[in-house]
């Protein structure tokens, strides 16, 4: 009986037991049918890459990483890792040129920006995107995000950080490239409910992009580099008794589960000090710690898309709650679906059509909604929802920040 | 009762289509003599199925059996040229662990190159790297030329090969008379187990190739054989835990090889006497499992904590020579007896002893005997031309015309490694209903199932399984088995096809039962959930 006890299998794909619900919450098979699907394509798919690594299947690269599957597996297989690290594995095609463009966000945000202007208005042509689309793939029906002309870390140290020190609760910023090269209102809109709540902001010593476009895409080696420079200044924060806080679900949730899943980082002493900002100031409301008074002339019809990772975080809660405490706010609710972006994967033209099949339930309910504005944690997300549907989509800090009666609230947290 | 006769009467039936019996039937056909091979179940349904699928190099009778070694060599030279298809060139390891005597090691090395065995000690280290999962601490390790074979489709390649050299096939006819004229044989009266018909069907000599069963055939003819039935046990585990053979350097004993075998690996075997009438019922005892778990892990230490799928057993037709109540030193050297000579009964030949990896050579011997007993001279090819499926790569349609135009799936690439160039019988259309997956664990096609079931005598569950590994992976027949019974249904009928699936859902209860922990178990209740509580699999057997 002792050695039943001790053979209980430790290998995560043979918890397998073939149940099949992962099937039925994949995105990608119903509007890819060449897919496997994620019981195939990960636990089993597994054994045959160990008989013969030949047995890789191509078609795993229709993955969408969303997750999904995870979360819907009883048996807690980690079915999308497997499938990921199947193909940084066995996948041994060159990268393209047009794959390394994607995945580089960083080098590419800071060209772009220096030249904001002129990169909108090329990136905006008609003629640039049928060019893009011949020469290396990018769809032309892509919208590209706007580049803004003045880098987010920039206006932080002009602007904001001088003010910092006057704070004696702290908290560590991960801008992420989307608010460094994109967005950086959400950024600032980020510092300032921060700031209203009696938090200082501070960025990391060095901030690398968290590398979600350089797994998806391949690029594992650069990817690692950039995650021990991200870890290291992590720890450096964390050390000085600051948690991280990010707007970026994707980002987050790279960070905490996918360095280690998939580039075996060991992040386990800084993991739970990763936080999602939405997910850190709900639970200080929650717990008395914190207030947020909203201004009486807010009004809005608005809904929520939960992002993929958010899913898989299971911290699509927190936004929601401190959404539904803004007053002047009328929620309603809608089914939670992929809008089939997943990051650099929708703007690949091989995948255009996928991308767009995949979100059109997702589009078809904010549609039907009738809302002024759709709230959610990820910026690829946004992009896809906007120009899929033409309502305009907002995070859900840059929507606290807009209701948020600042001085009210600097007032009630101060005592 | 008026007897039924055959209109058709043979040069020869075979009796029993184990390895041995389809090498028979392939060989006697190829020489030119009409050939009915019978069979009371199906293919591989006694020992050829139920061992551990072993490309024998011959070098664990090297020491104890020099002649078992000598023919284990050569065959298996001959099986990885005319067999390729169910031959896997793993290579394989003897491992000396810290408690075994090196000095072994000297002597097993040279008792192989006696017998031809190219074996080669190597540095431990260097054996880590060839086998990542033998255990760190051996203190010794020699490469063999030790390989994987499939008896499934080795046994089937046979058949398949008899029937296009003009032979007949029968499965599900037990042979419930052998017909005598005298002292002589003169055919055999069967029974159809479908339709319990009994047929008389003549021939000029019938070869006894039953295996353990022959025992009973040959009293039929009022012949004595004393078989010695030694009972050796299996572990099948979930995936590849090594990717070359791994022996113990040490005298044959339990547990001592692991064998990587198509999508598992397997360990075994034991061995213990067992009564002649519990043959057609081997359970494995809990005994069994713990010596297999815990003198495996020896071996390779990852065992004890891969999932264990199923536990089985089979029976060596061993020919008792002595009293050894291990059944180990008795030779596994062929025995080939003519009847006429050994008990005065003409037309009747007994092929047995022996091991899957001699098959070849028993059918080479029996029909030897067969043709010098008919006055035929031929010439024995079966050395030389591939079987169906390994032949020469050019007659290979869907690795030649759809590689370069698509890359292949894992399940394309699963069944042409399974049915080498007969891979070009199945429907591989994309985006057709024959290229849906039944079977997900073991990527089994629709395609396929319809192949087995049109082209390879399966009749039913048990059968599709053995022809395309449906059943045999992970959820061991929880998701597939109810799809495939759907096609078979439409041969067999709604009714006979649902008891047919109640029937393989137990038996592959069976298998787990022995290993029923973790995972295992709870796919065993997910099962029974499917297949009692959606499908009401009992509830249709009441009414």
């Amino acid at each position: 009986m002792e050695i039943q006890e001790k053979n209980i299998s430790r290998d995560n794909f043979e918890q397998c037991i073939k149940c099949t619900i992962c099937t039925v919450y994949c995105p990608v098979l119903a509007a890819r049918p060449e897919y496997p699907g994620p019981k195939q394509a990960g636990p089993d798919g597994e054994r045959y890459r160990l008989k013969d690594p030949e047995f890789y299947d191509a078609a795993l690269k229709y993955c969408l990483n969303c997750k999904r599957c995870e979360v819907a597996c009883p048996s807690n297989v980690k079915i999308g890792d497997i499938i990921q690290r199947a193909r940084l594995k066995y996948d041994k095609k060159p990268v393209k040129l047009r794959d390394r463009m994607l995945a580089e966000t960083d080098f590419v945000g800071s060209l772009a920006t220096t030249v904001a202007p002129v990169t909108n208005f090329f990136l905006g042509l008609p003629v640039t995107k049928k060019v893009l689309n011949a020469t290396i793939g990018v769809d032309e029906h892509r919208q590209f995000p706007k580049y803004a002309g003045c880098k987010f870390e920039s206006w932080f140290k002009r602007e904001a950080a001088p003010a910092q020190s006057q704070y004696s609760k702290k908290v560590a910023y991960f801008h992420g490239c989307y608010v460094n090269y994109n967005n950086p209102k959400l950024g600032r809109d980020f510092v300032k409910i921060m700031n209203a709540l009696g938090y200082g902001v501070q960025l990391l010593e060095k901030e690398k992009c968290c590398g979600v476009a350089k797994i998806a895409n391949k690029l594992i080696d650069r990817a690692k580099h950039d995650a021990k420079i991200n870890l290291a200044s992590i720890r450096a924060a964390v050390e000085q008794g600051m948690p991280l806080l990010g707007t970026s679900s994707t980002c987050m949730f790279t960070m905490r589960d996918e360095y280690p899943h998939l580039l075996d980082l060991d992040n386990a002493d800084v993991r739970d000090s990763m936080l999602l900002a939405t997910a850190f100031i709900a639970r200080l409301v929650e717990n008395g710690k914190a207030k947020l008074v909203f201004r009486s002339d807010y009004h809005k019809r608005i809904t929520y898309h939960t992002p993929c990772h958010m899913q898989k975080l299971g911290w699509a809660i927190y936004s929601l709650n401190l959404l539904r405490s803004i007053p002047g706010i009328e929620m309603v609710p809608i089914e939670s679906a992929c809008c089939g972006i997943a990051g650099t994967y929708g703007f690949k033209k091989e995948n255009y059509t996928t991308s767009q099949a995949i979100g059109k339930e997702l589009f078809d309910s904010i549609l039907a909604a009738n809302v002024d504005l759709v709230a959610t944690d990820c910026e690829t997300c946004k992009w896809q929802i906007e120009m899929s549907t033409g309502v305009p989509v907002e995070n859900p800090i840059s929507i606290i920040a807009d209701a948020l009666d600042v001085e009210a609230t600097i007032k009630a947290n101060r005592k | 009762m008026n007897e039924r006769k055959s209109p058709k009467s043979y040069d020869v039936i075979i009796i029993g289509a184990g390895a041995t019996g389809a090498g028979t039937a392939r060989d006697c056909a190829m020489r030119g003599l009409s050939t009915l091979l019978v069979e009371r179940l199906d293919f591989t349904a006694g020992a050829t199925g139920r061992n551990h699928g072993l490309l024998h190099s011959g070098a664990r009778y090297a020491v104890t059996d020099q002649e078992s070694a000598t023919e284990c060599i050569k065959e298996n030279m001959i099986l990885r040229r005319v067999a390729r298809h169910c031959v896997e060139e793993t290579g394989g390891l003897f491992v000396t662990l810290p408690e075994d005597d090196l000095a072994y090691q000297k002597l097993f090395i040279e008792q192989c190159q006696k017998a031809g065995i190219d074996a080669k000690a190597i540095d431990p280290k260097e054996a880590l790297r060839l086998e990542p999962a033998v255990n760190k601490d051996i203190i010794g390790a020699v490469t063999v030329p030790d390989g994987a074979v499939d008896p499934f489709r080795l046994t089937v390649a046979n058949v398949v090969d008899a029937r296009r050299h003009g032979a007949d096939v029968l499965t599900y006819h037990e042979v419930v008379r052998l017909v005598m004229d005298g002292p002589r044989v003169v055919g055999v009266e069967v029974r159809d187990a479908k339709t319990g018909e009994k047929t008389v069907i003549e021939s000029k000599l019938v070869i006894n190739a039953a295996g353990i069963w022959g025992h009973g055939v040959a009293a039929k003819a009022g012949i004595t054989i004393n078989m010695f039935p030694a009972k050796g046990a299996l572990l099948i585990f979930g995936h590849r835990v090594n990717n070359v053979v791994i022996n113990r350097c040490r005298k044959p004993a339990d547990a001592d090889i692991l064998v990587p075998g198509d999508t598992i690996s397997l360990i075994g075997t034991t061995s213990s006497r067992v009564p002649y009438d519990s043959v057609d019922n081997m359970e494995v005892t809990q005994d069994e499992v713990d010596i297999l778990l815990s003198e495996g892990c020896k071996i390779a230490p990852s065992l004890a904590y891969t999932r264990i799928l199923r536990a089985y057993a089979g029976v060596r037709p061993l020919i008792a020579s002595d009293n050894d109540p291990s059944g180990r030193s008795i030779s596994r050297g062929i025995v080939c007896l003519d009847h006429a000579q050994r008990d005065g009964v003409e037309g009747f030949i007994t092929i047995s002893g022996g091991k899957l990896m001699t098959y070849r050579l028993m059918a080479q011997w029996a029909t030897d005997m067969a043709c010098r007993k008919l006055g035929v001279v031929a010439k024995c090819e079966t050395a030389d031309k591939p079987l169906p499926g390994s032949e020469p790569e050019q007659g290979d349609k869907v690795r030649s015309t759809k590689a370069h135009i698509i890359e292949l799936s894992t399940e394309q690439r699963a069944s042409l490694g399974r049915h080498g160039t007969m891979a070009d019988e199945i429907s591989f259309d994309d985006n057709t209903a024959d290229d849906a997956l039944v079977c997900e664990c073991e990527q089994v096609s629709v395609g396929e199932i319809k192949y087995a079931i049109e082209k390879l005598h399966a009749n039913n569950l048990v059968n599709v399984r053995r022809r395309t590994r449906m059943g045999m992976g992970t959820c061991q027949g929880g998701i597939c088995s109810c799809r495939t019974s759907a096609i078979l249904a439409k041969k067999l009928g709604d009714k006979a096809a649902l008891a047919d699936l109640k029937s393989f859902v137990n038996e592959r209860w069976k298998g787990m039962r022995p290993v029923a922990w973790g995972q295992t178990l709870v796919e065993a209740n997910f099962m029974a959930w499917i297949y009692e509580g959606v499908c009401g699999l009992d509830k249709n057997e009441q009414k």
